[in-house]
C-alpha cells in the first residue's frame, strides 16, 4: 500500500522526501515495508511506533548509516546515496544511545563534530550551543564524568556543531528527567524559529503532543498514518461523556441500549463514548431521554482522548 | 560541494593523535625499553661473538630489523585500535553520518596511525645510537621504506580492525602472525645463514623483502634484490588499498 501523504508544504518542494524505502536487514528481517513520506521545511514531525517498529533505521538510512535495500531518499532535492556529501552536511542526528567518547572533552568533542562536517572552525557558535545546553561549564570535563542526561546533552551539541538544516532526535527524551526534558521542548522551538526541521522519534506520546506540527505513526515497519496533528485528534481522538448519577442504577434501561453506555463506579456514573468525528452526537437525545426516564444526574463532564490513546489503539487494531 | 573534505580528514587525525598524545609514554617507552633490550642480549652480549655479518657489525646488522619489528607490530595495533574502538563504542555513527568519503575516512585514521609508527620508528632508531654505530647509506630509501611499511600495516591494521569482533581476535593476528613471521624474516639474520629449503620457503614470507629493503636503505647490502624488495612491499601496500576499498564498497561491518 502507497499512499502520498499530505504535507502541509505542497508550494515548496519538500526538504526530506522518501519514496518506496525498504529494508531488509541480512538477518533477513523486513524492518521496513515500502514507506512514503514527505517533510516540509521548517516542520516539527514526530515518528511514534512501538519498540522495534522501524523509527531508527528508517532514519539511520537517512542519515547514512544504514543502507537501504531499495527505495529512494532526497534532501533538498539530492539523492542520500549519490550526492551523500550535499545531504549529510544539512543533517544533524543525535542518535538513540548514548555513544560518547570517553576521554575527550566536551569542547573538543563538538569542535570534532564541526570539522568532521567541513565546516570552518567557529568558537562563536560553538559557544553558543554550548551555552543554550548549559554545557558552558562544563566544557573542559571530560565526557566519562558527565552524568547520563549531560552526555545526551553533549551528543545533542555535537549535532548541532556544524549548523544542520534537519534534525534527527532518536528518542531525546529516553531517561531524561522532567526538567531536562522541558529544556529539550524549549531548544526544539528555538530550533524551529531559526528554520530548523526537525524529525524525533519518542515514545512518549505527550512529546509529540506537545510539540510536532505532525505525526507518523509506524508499526512493524509499516507507516500507518501520518497526519497533521490537531486533525488527527479530531479525526481519531475519542469523546467521552460521563454522567455522576443522584441514585446508583442497577442496570441500563431497555430504552438507553441505542446509546451503547456503560455503567461504572457501582452504577453511579454512566459513560458515554462517542466519536468526535461523528456528526450525528447524540448527547441532546440521550438527555432528553434520560429526563423522560426520570434519572437524575447530579454533574456531567466531557474528556477527550489524549493522542496516546489513539496511537494505542491504531497499532492494537493493526495486531 | 562534492570536493575533498579537507576539514573531515584533520578533525579525525587530529582526534587519532590527540588519543596518541594521551597514552604518549605507554606507546613509546614500552618499545623503547624492549628494544633496549634486544640490543643489551643480541647486540651485546651475543653480538660480541657473533663478529661481522655482510661485513656489518652484528648489533648494526639488527638494527633495521628491530626497527621494523616495532614499526610492524605498532602499526597493527595502533591502527586496529583506531577502528575498533569507535566500532565498540558506537561513535562510529558519527563518522558514517558525516560528508566523508571512504577515501577520507581512511586517510585520517591510516594516516594518523602511521605518524604515530614513523615516530615511533625514529625513536627506536635514536635509541639504536646510543648502542652501535649506525651508518645510513640510502638516507631516501630509509625514510621512504620506512613510510610504504607503516602504511601498509596501518592499512592491514585498519582492515584487522573493522574485521574484528572482539578484543582476543584483535590481540591475535598480531601475536599469532606478525610476531613469527618477523622472527622468521631475518630480523636477527640473513637468510643466507638458513638451510637451503629453508631460504626458500623464507621467500613466501612478506617481511623478509621488508627487512631486507630496509636493511639495505642502511647498509646496501642486502638479502633479497632491493627491486624485488620494493615490488613485494608495493605489492603488499596495493593487496591492502584494495581489500579497504571492498570493505567500503560492501559496507562489510561498518553499515548494517
Ligand atoms: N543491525 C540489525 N540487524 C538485524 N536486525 C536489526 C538490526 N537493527 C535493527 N534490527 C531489527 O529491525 C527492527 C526495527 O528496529 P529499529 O531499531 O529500527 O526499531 P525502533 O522503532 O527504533 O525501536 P525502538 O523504539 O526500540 O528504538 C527490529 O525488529 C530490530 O530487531
Ligand atoms: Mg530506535
Amino acid at each position: 500500500m502507497r499512499r502520498a501523504w499530505p504535507s502541509p508544504a505542497r508550494a515548496v518542494p519538500p526538504i526530506l522526501s522518501i519514496r518506496a524505502l525498504t529494508k531488509t536487514y541480512a538477518s533477513g528481517l523486513q524492518a521496513l515495508k515500502p514507506v512514503d513520506l514527505e517533510i516540509g521545511k521548517g516542520e516539527i514531525f514526530a515518528l511514534l511506533g512501538p519498540n522495534g517498529a522501524g523509527k531508527t533505521t528508517l532514519i539511520s538510512i537517512v542519515c547514512g548509516i544504514v543502507t537501504p535495500t531499495s527505495g529512494e531518499v532526497r534532501v533538498q532535492g539530492f539523492d542520500i546515496l549519490k550526492d551523500y556529501r550535499e545531504t549529510r552536511a544539512r543533517i544533524g542526528l543525535v542518535p538513540q544511545e548514548l555513544h560518547t567518547d570517553m576521554f575527550v572533552t566536551v569542547w573538543n568533542t563538538v569542535r570534532f563534530s564541526r570539522g568532521l562536517f567541513g565546516k570552518p572552525a567557529d568558537p562563536a557558535h560553538l559557544e553558543k550551543v554550548l551555552r543554550e545546553l548549559s554545557l558552558w561549564d562544563k566544557r573542559d570535563d571530560r565526557i566519562m564524568t558527565l552524568s547520563g542526561g549531560m552526555k545526551r546533552r553533549v551528543l545533542i551539541a555535537k549535532a548541532l556543531a556544524h549548523e544542520p538544516e534537519i534534525l534527527f532526535l532518536d528518542e531525546p527524551t529516553a531517561g531524561v528527567d522532567v526538567e531536562l526534558r522541558r529544556d529539550m521542548w524549549a531548544l526544539v522551538r528555538t530550533l524551529r524559529e531559526s528554520g530548523v526541521t526537525i524529525i524525533l522519534t519518542t515514545h512518549y506520546i505527550e512529546e509529540a503532543e506537545e510539540m510536532a506540527d505532525r505525526v507518523g505513526v509506524i508499526s512493524k515497519g509499516e507507516l500507518i498514518l501520518v497526519e497533521e496533528k490537531t486533525a488527527l485528534m479530531k479525526k481519531l481522538g475519542k469523546k467521552q461523556l460521563t454522567l455522576h448519577l443522584q441514585e446508583p442504577m442497577a442496570e441500563i434501561p431497555a430504552a438507553l441500549v441505542a446509546w451503547r453506555l456503560v455503567l461504572k463506579n457501582g452504577g453511579c456514573e454512566l459513560e458515554y463514548t462517542f466519536d468526535a468525528r461523528d456528526e450525528r452526537v447524540g448527547i441532546p437525545a440521550l438527555l432528553k431521554r434520560l429526563g423522560e426516564l426520570g434519572v437524575e444526574y447530579r454533574d456531567l463532564h466531557t474528556a477527550q482522548s489524549s493522542l496516546e490513546e489513539i496511537f494505542v489503539s491504531l497499532v492494537s487494531e493493526r495486531r | 560541494m562534492n570536493a575533498f573534505n579537507g576539514r573531515g580528514v584533520l578533525a579525525i587525525y587530529l582526534f587519532e593523535m590527540s588519543r596518541f598524545n594521551r597514552t604518549f609514554w605507554q606507546s613509546l617507552v614500552a618499545p623503547v625499553i624492549t628494544t633496549s633490550l634486544y640490543f643489551i642480549v643480541f647486540g651485546a652480549a651475543i653480538g660480541s661473538r657473533m663478529g661481522e655479518l655482510d661485513g656489518v657489525h652484528y648489533g648494526a646488522f639488527i638494527v633495521p630489523g628491530l626497527i621494523m619489528l616495532s614499526v610492524l607490530t605498532e602499526s597493527l595495533n595502533n591502527a586496529s585500535f583506531g577502528i575498533y574502538l569507535p566500532r565498540f563504542t558506537g561513535t562510529i555513527y558519527e563518522v558514517l553520518s558525516a560528508p566523508v568519503s571512504p577515501f577520507e575516512m581512511v586517510l585520517g585514521y591510516v594516516g594518523a596511525a602511521t605518524t604515530k609508527s614513523m615516530i615511533l620508528g625514529m625513536v627506536i632508531l635514536a635509541t639504536a645510537t646510543l648502542f652501535v654505530p649506525l651508518s645510513i647509506a640510502h638516507p631516501f630509501w630509509m625514510v621512504a621504506f620506512l613510510v610504504l611499511t607503516a602504511a601498509t600495516f596501518c592499512l592491514f591494521g585498519f582492515i584487522l580492525g573493522i574485521w574484528a569482533n572482539g578484543f582476543e581476535q584483535l590481540q591475535f593476528v598480531p601475536m599469532l602472525v606478525i610476531t613469527p613471521l618477523t622472527f622468521l624474516g631475518g630480523a636477527f639474520y640473513s637468510i643466507d645463514m638458513l638451510p637451503g629449503a629453508w631460504r626458500t620457503v623464507s621467500l613466501f614470507n612478506p617481511v623478509v623483502y621488508l627487512i631486507s629493503g630496509f636493511r639495505w636503505a642502511f647498509y646496501g647490502t642486502a638479502d633479497v634484490a632491493v627491486g624485488v624488495s620494493l615490488s613485494a612491499t608495493l605489492g603488499f601496500f596495493l593487496a591492502c588499498l584494495g581489500i579497504v576499498w571492498w570493505i567500503f564498497r560492501t559496507g562489510y561491518r561498518l553499515k548494517n
